[in-house]
């Protein structure tokens, strides 16, 4: 650790009076960024943390806990939950394929799994509702086996499956890529079956990358709101996500609820994206 | 590319044996490729045919007079003028923070790219809120705006602050890693052969970086039209005066006027696709441009 610590400061004092006299712009670039940052965002969230820590621990306490809040965190961070390990299984699957096969259409297919990222949430909201709606294309063949998705705490896990697709695809398929059929085949001619293979050599190197795409689906639909709230009917204590009473809160005018329950939702975006940020520092470690 | 090596094996029994041993049999194959691309189907495609059939269900004419009707269209004017500020400014910041972090080493690198990450993970509703509580009427600064009638929440002013920052990382995350992987010997070059600082930055880095600029802008671009919880949270939903596109389709679907809301959307899904077509394209570009690297 000291050591690194050494090494990178010494690289710094090297290359650092060198290109400082070549390459211009630092104090510009890096005095725009860091006072843009300061302003948009360093300053406006430290606002909201200092509104909330003004408040009791009593008044904060109540309203982080009330039950109604309490049921909307069990929703949201279950659903998100499954739909991200949905995505897991499926966006592993949809990388695998994507790289390893080849079949007609590939290349829109490809492109189109970005679309979740691309498309504006108030339109999948609305789309997904129509079709999983008991009257719509997908939701009469459920009805059915009798399985309801609109106004259901399963619409809420469709709507973050949805919101999450691109996520593990697209960080799995550059290291599947990278891969090379080499160990594949020097495991298999050490007498490994296709599926030991698969098991024991291909998914250990997936391993970092479907975490964090696992990590970063979870994180995105945590604090999602416009793909989930037209399908989720919204009903008190059963299909109320959290974003959804921040809102509510927010337009009743109830600041300082919105304000603690607010700020335990972005607590819980730093904690997940302090994870993210130490699976990637362990593996380049492990890369090493 | 497993054929490639295998079709170098000269005994058919042998390669066959290769073949199963780093690849899957053909039943497998098709059957991994039918279950993704049925997963595919349920979630990509059936949610753009709803809309195209919401959108164009009842004719061509409907769906014009949707889109020309005087709030949608004051909608479509705020969410375009909306865009034509943030993504300007996220230009600026996206490159001037990509210089920064790709051409210099200094001290808490990783937390500055970690900081601009961030806007990123925060709910959209989260990033409303943050701004009601600076600038509403119970906020910090709210006593002192109302003295100075400045309004920012329920205004437009508002609408633009919540889509900069949560459109904040889209720019720079495209071109951060880009230009770190280029390196600046380039940079070095010119500037080594008299070229000044802006001259080197637009005729030696901005060519270097210009398809991940145009999918950042087109991202960024896609992505400010359709922000939808922050902007909920700050626009008090003003009919042709603080109704963006994604809140437009809102009033319309919860008022059942579901054929203008899928026209509304049509537009956005329209722009959602020219988006990812474009990041294909990028792609494209980059991996023939690094070919033609690898290739002297």
């Amino acid at each position: 650790m000291t050591a690194a610590l050494q090494a990178h400061s010494v690289k710094r004092k090297r290359f650092g009076s060198r290109n400082n006299r070549v390459i211009p712009g630092f104090g510009l670039t890096m005095g725009f960024t860091l006072l843009y940052l300061g302003f948009m965002f360093l300053i406006p969230v430290g606002g909201l943390l200092l509104y909330t820590s003004l408040m009791s621990w009593e008044e904060f306490w109540k309203a982080v806990s009330h039950p109604q809040v309490v049921a909307s965190y069990k929703l949201s961070f279950g659903a998100s939950f499954i739909g991200a390990s949905i995505n897991l299984v499926f966006g592993a699957l949809v990388a695998w394929v994507l790289v390893r096969y080849e079949f007609p259409g590939k290349r829109v297919i490809d492109a189109l799994v970005d679309l979740p990222f691309a498309l504006p949430t108030a339109v999948a909201g609305i789309a997904l509702v129509t079709l999983y709606a008991s009257t719509g294309w997908v939701g009469q063949n459920l009805e059915v086996w009798g399985i309801k998705v609109a106004y259901t705490q399963l619409g809420v896990v469709v709507a973050l499956t949805y919101i999450g697709l691109p996520f593990v695809v697209r960080t799995v398929q550059p290291v599947l890529e990278d891969l090379e059929t080499e160990r594949e085949e020097a495991s298999a001619s050490l007498g490994a079956s296709r599926l030991t293979t698969v098991r024991r050599v291909i998914l250990p190197a997936l391993l970092p990358a479907l975490l964090t795409g696992y990590a970063l689906a979870f994180a995105r639909a945590v604090g999602e709101y416009g793909s989930v709230v037209f399908i989720s009917g919204n009903m008190p204590y059963r299909t109320e996500i959290t974003p959804l009473l921040i809102v509510a809160k927010a337009e009743q005018y109830d600041y300082q609820g919105a304000a603690a329950i607010g700020t335990v939702m972005l607590v819980a975006a730093f904690l997940l994206l302090l994870v993210i940020n130490g699976i990637q520092w362990w593996t380049s470690r492990r890369g090493l | 590319m497993t054929t490639q090596t295998l079709g170098n094996v000269a005994n058919p029994a042998l390669a066959a044996r290769w073949r199963r041993a780093t690849s899957e049999p053909d039943w497998l194959r098709w059957t991994l490729i039918g279950i993704s691309l049925s997963f595919l189907a349920l979630f990509l495609i059936l949610p753009l045919l709803v809309v195209l059939y919401g959108a164009f269900e009842q004719g061509l004419a409907v769906w014009t007079a949707a889109i020309t009707e005087p709030d949608a269209l004051a909608a479509i004017r705020l969410s375009l003028f909306v865009v034509a500020i943030v993504v300007p400014i996220n230009v600026v910041f996206g490159v001037a923070a990509a210089w920064a972090i790709a051409k210099f080493e200094f001290r808490g690198k990783s937390i500055l790219i970690t900081l601009i990450d961030m806007p990123f993970a925060i709910s959209p509703v989260v990033v409303g809120l943050i701004f009601v509580i600076l600038f509403g009427t119970q906020g910090w600064l709210g006593p002192w705006l109302a003295a100075h009638d400045l309004r920012i929440i329920f205004a437009v002013p508002g609408i633009v602050i919540v889509i900069a920052f949560g459109t904040m990382p889209f720019i720079a995350r495209e071109l951060i890693p880009l230009m770190q992987q280029q390196g600046k010997e380039e940079e070095e070059a010119s500037l080594t052969l008299g070229a000044g600082g802006w001259k080197t930055f637009w005729y030696v880095t901005l060519p270097n970086i210009k398809w991940g600029l145009i999918y950042g802008i087109i991202l960024c671009n896609a992505r400010a039209l359709g922000e939808f919880g922050a902007v909920a949270v700050v626009s008090g939903r003003i009919r042709g005066e603080t109704n963006t596109m994604p809140l437009h389709i809102e009033v319309l679907y919860n008022e059942y006027m579901f054929t203008a809301a899928f026209a509304v959307s049509s537009l956005l899904m329209g722009l959602a696709l020219v988006t990812v077509a474009i990041k294909s394209v990028v792609e494209w570009q980059t991996e023939r441009s690094r070919r033609s690297a690898d290739t002297p």
